[in-house]
């Protein structure tokens, strides 16, 4: 059995965030970027079912410029088996990265694919549920335990009212919660392994999708800054404002 | 206390902008398969995440706990051996060990910068795989093929530990009176017997065995220096297979309450006709020692530097929250009840002081680690020659300098603090009590002052002093006026390190106890000067790009600071230097 594992290039989760002067968007300049640590987890969850011998090769897929290619790495250092780099210059958005990912699902006949259940960038959290629906897959999305035999995936999920438990039939999708594992450090021989390993760089346009955006950001701008809260004269005067200004009561 | 983070955006900074240390990689035929920019940051990163998120949350508790000592075993503080255990799971314990035996392979170039993210992380966590990878240069240089294989490639791993065994309670500096014994025996293993102190990580529970290196005499053996042997003596003796045998007779005694690493164990162990085996040629002891001490001189050195690194980031962040007092002149945060204390001119001295230090000890340690790697793996012996002439000049400097301006910018970052500085809470006495150790283990700041200007100018007749002096005028002279702000006051300080130099070269002729007169303060101007030549290759590296980025703007900054603040140390510690021994005894031993 193949995995496919998606894995984003974001801005590292450690760095705080600027936004340009003309509002168009988050400032990349010099900034430190990193695999998107939900990725991370659905990296680490492919190559535990690899290492539980319940899958074949694990194989890692960004798209975008050539600096993905570090990310690639990054999967390939924390035991991916080979990388696909799906290259554009395009404003990708999740419509167009499902698209892609398809393609390249069907291309290496993956039977299951494990995403991240969003990016930390941009919190769309679209591309696993859109690509299961585009390939016509059950998916379970926000797993926070999976268990693979016999063609079945079982798949717990943390729920409001507990968790819930869904079985599936293979192929399919899962996108991963924060608590579904705790990503490995890299090795330092898996490291320089992860120079060797193979990353074949496929033209996005040979894909044959159809990759253009088809949303438009107008504004981005910082969420706003939090009051300053004041002191209460009494009990009372606590209750009237819970009650008619924070309407929470 | 603020969470560690690597300094990475600098140490891609000193690699790849000032030294262009991957082109230099790509040169040397047994780098270029092992090594490129793009691993080189792989591991960098990778580095920073283990030892931010691993090591360092363990560093503040693991001092309050210490080491506990409990009938010859010694515990280490909670988190340590799950810590040490996913350190060396990764393979970090052998990052500069020889491939042959498992090793990785990796240049001095990256070591030395992960040495600096696990020194700051905890100084005491670092000391453990520090003296593995000591111990295992020894065993690699010296030692035969059979033991070599036989214990290397676990120690590598980091299943093994390393202690080295050398201090008695009779002789520390002086190593030539130890009466530790070796006596042969029939199978061509040894007897060894006597107690040795200071051991640190002699005894603890974070590996299977420990192999220490012990030196002793053999019967007969010629009196002082050159009659020392060295010995592997392993905690549990190794069966042929490879597997844990029986206990060795060795064993700790106690432990040293100490001012600092207090989570490092440090032991009185007993060799009571403890099996070992001879490593490297008989009464050749010390010298096979002193081949691995190049780079445990390095690493100490840059134990300082990681100390006011750490010190450095508690600091800033603070200075940049702590409201007292107003600016002189504008006020700057109008809303708030006082201007946050970085406004202060005293303040930002401190921050400066630091940072200049930090950074430039940063390069200079990066440069040695590129002369020791120049001198282990290029094939061109004139270059490798001129290497290792250089490294012998500049290790002491690196060991004795960074660790001196260790103390002092952990002790600015104490004062930036305040009352904060002094309690414990904040993590910034503990990197003063921390840091003191480095100044005083692996051969004094004393020893190594006297090691420079008599082993090394001296006895070198001032040849590889002149190597340096060459590079930086060299440099200088190809330099363009752009960089005159620079170069003018680096040329004066070169000059005046010259004429000290030579100074000293024709006082030490008369009497020789000017040379121990002047030692200290002369390695002193000597650090000044080289931190002066790295901030002049860091501002070339820097200048131009000043308004793209920030980053330069400050290096640019610091540059100029160190250029017009520190650098005229020089000037009062080298008018110390001329005033020779005469001073120093004028006071019998009665009158002090």
């Amino acid at each position: 059995m193949k995995i496919l594992v998606p894995v984003k290039r974001v801005i590292d989760p450690n760095v705080k965030v600027r936004l340009k002067n003309d509002g168009s968007g988050v400032d990349l300049d010099n900034v430190k970027m990193s695999i998107n640590p939900f990725d991370e987890i659905a990296v680490e969850e492919a190559v535990r079912l690899k290492e539980a011998g319940e899958a074949s090769e694990v194989i890692a897929v960004s798209c975008g410029g050539h600096v993905c290619q570090e990310t690639l790495r990054s999967a390939l250092a924390l035991g991916a088996d080979r990388a696909i780099q799906v290259e554009t210059d395009c404003d990708l958005q999740p419509l167009a990265v499902a698209k892609l990912l398809k393609a390249v699902v069907i291309s290496e006949s993956a039977s299951l694919v494990i995403c991240g259940k969003q990016a930390i960038d941009d919190d769309a959290g679209q591309v696993g549920q859109m690509l299961a629906a585009l390939l016509g897959w059950p998916q379970a999305t926000f797993a926070s335990n999976v268990a693979i035999s016999e063609g079945l995936a079982k798949v717990m999920r943390e729920i409001d009212d507990g968790v819930e438990t869904l079985e599936m039939r293979l192929p399919a999708l899962i996108t991963t919660d924060l608590r579904l594992n705790e990503p490995r450090y890299a090795s330092l021989p898996n490291i320089m392994k992860a120079k060797k390993k193979p990353l074949e760089v496929v033209a996005a346009a040979d894909l044959g999708v159809d990759i253009s955006p088809r949303l438009t950001v107008l504004k981005v701008t910082e969420p706003a800054t939090r009051k300053a809260g004041i002191l209460v004269e009494d009990v009372t005067q606590l209750l009237d404002k819970l009650k008619n200004e924070a309407k929470v009561i | 206390m603020v969470d560690y983070q690597a300094p990475l955006r600098d140490m891609r900074f000193v690699l790849n902008e000032v030294f262009s240390v991957p082109r230099l990689w790509q040169t040397l035929q047994l780098l270029s398969d092992t090594v490129d920019e793009q691993t080189a940051e792989a591991i960098l990163e990778e580095a920073a995440k283990i030892t931010g998120n691993c090591i360092a949350p363990l560093n503040r508790m693991s001092d309050e706990e210490g080491c506990r000592w409990n009938d010859g075993m010694v515990l280490t503080p909670v988190g340590f051996r799950k810590a040490y255990q996913t350190y060396a799971e990764g393979g970090w314990v052998g990052v500069g060990g020889d491939p042959a035996y498992g090793g990785l392979g990796m240049p001095k170039a990256i070591s030395a910068q992960v040495e600096e993210m696990m020194h700051a992380s905890s100084l005491s966590f670092g000391l453990y795989p520090m003296l593995t990878a000591g111990a295992c240069l020894a065993i690699n240089t010296h030692a035969s093929e059979e033991l070599k294989q036989k214990y290397l490639p676990n120690m590598y791993a980091g299943t093994w530990a390393g202690s080295m065994c050398l201090t008695e309670a009779h002789a520390g500096s002086d190593l030539g009176t130890i009466r530790s014994r070796a006596e042969p025996q029939v199978d061509g293993s040894y007897e060894i017997s006597g107690t040795k102190i200071f051991i640190t990580g002699g005894e603890h529970d974070l590996t299977e065995n420990i192999i220490h290196l012990v030196l002793a005499k053999l019967p007969n053996a010629p009196a002082g220096s050159k009659g020392i042997s060295l010995f592997l003596v392993p905690k549990f003796l190794v069966n042929a297979d490879g597997s844990l045998g029986e206990r060795n007779t060795v064993s700790c005694g106690s432990i040293e309450d100490k001012m600092g690493i207090k989570a490092s164990a440090t032991c009185v162990m007993h060799f009571d006709g403890a099996t070992g085996w001879l490593v490297g040629e008989a009464n050749k002891g010390l010298a096979a020692m002193f081949t691995m001490m190049n780079y445990e001189r390095l690493g100490v050195g840059i134990q300082g530097l990681a100390a006011g690194e750490r010190s450095y980031q508690n600091a800033v962040a603070y200075a940049r929250e702590r409201l007292q007092g107003r600016a002189p002149g504008n006020l700057v945060a109008k809303d708030e009840i006082a201007d946050p204390i970085i406004v202060h001119p005293d303040v930002r001295r401190m921050l400066l002081t630091m940072k200049a230090l930090n950074e430039g000890g940063r390069a200079f340690s990066s440069y040695v680690a590129i002369q020791l790697d120049a001198a282990k793996f290029s094939e061109d012996p004139v270059v490798s020659k001129r290497a290792e002439e250089l490294v012998a000049i500049l290790t002491p400097v690196a060991k004795a300098f960074l660790t001196d301006m260790g103390l002092e910018t952990t002790i600015h970052g104490q004062q930036v603090l305040g009352g904060h500085g002094f309690i414990r809470e904040w993590g910034q006495e503990q990197l003063v009590r921390d840091v003191r150790i480095t100044q005083i283990y692996e051969g004094t700041n004393g020893i190594q002052a006297l090691d420079l200007v008599a082993r090394k100018v001296i006895g070198s007749d001032g040849a590889f002093y002149q190597h340096f002096a060459e590079e930086i005028i060299m440099f200088i002279d190809s330099s363009g006026s752009s960089l005159s702000e620079f170069t003018v006051p680096l040329k004066e300080a070169i000059a005046n390190l010259e004429n000290l130099t030579a100074d000293l070269l024709e006082r030490a002729k008369a009497d020789a106890n000017e040379i121990g007169a002047a030692s200290v303060e002369y390695l002193h101007v000597f650090g000044y000067t080289a931190y002066a030549y790295m901030w002049a290759l860091m501002a070339k590296a820097s200048l131009g790009k000043e308004s793209q980025d920030e980053f330069y703007a400050s290096k640019l900054g610091t540059a100029r600071f160190y250029f017009a603040r520190l650098l005229p140390r020089i000037y009062s510690l080298s008018a110390s230097v001329k005033a020779g021994s005469e001073t120093l005894y004028l006071l019998n031993a009665e009158q002090f």
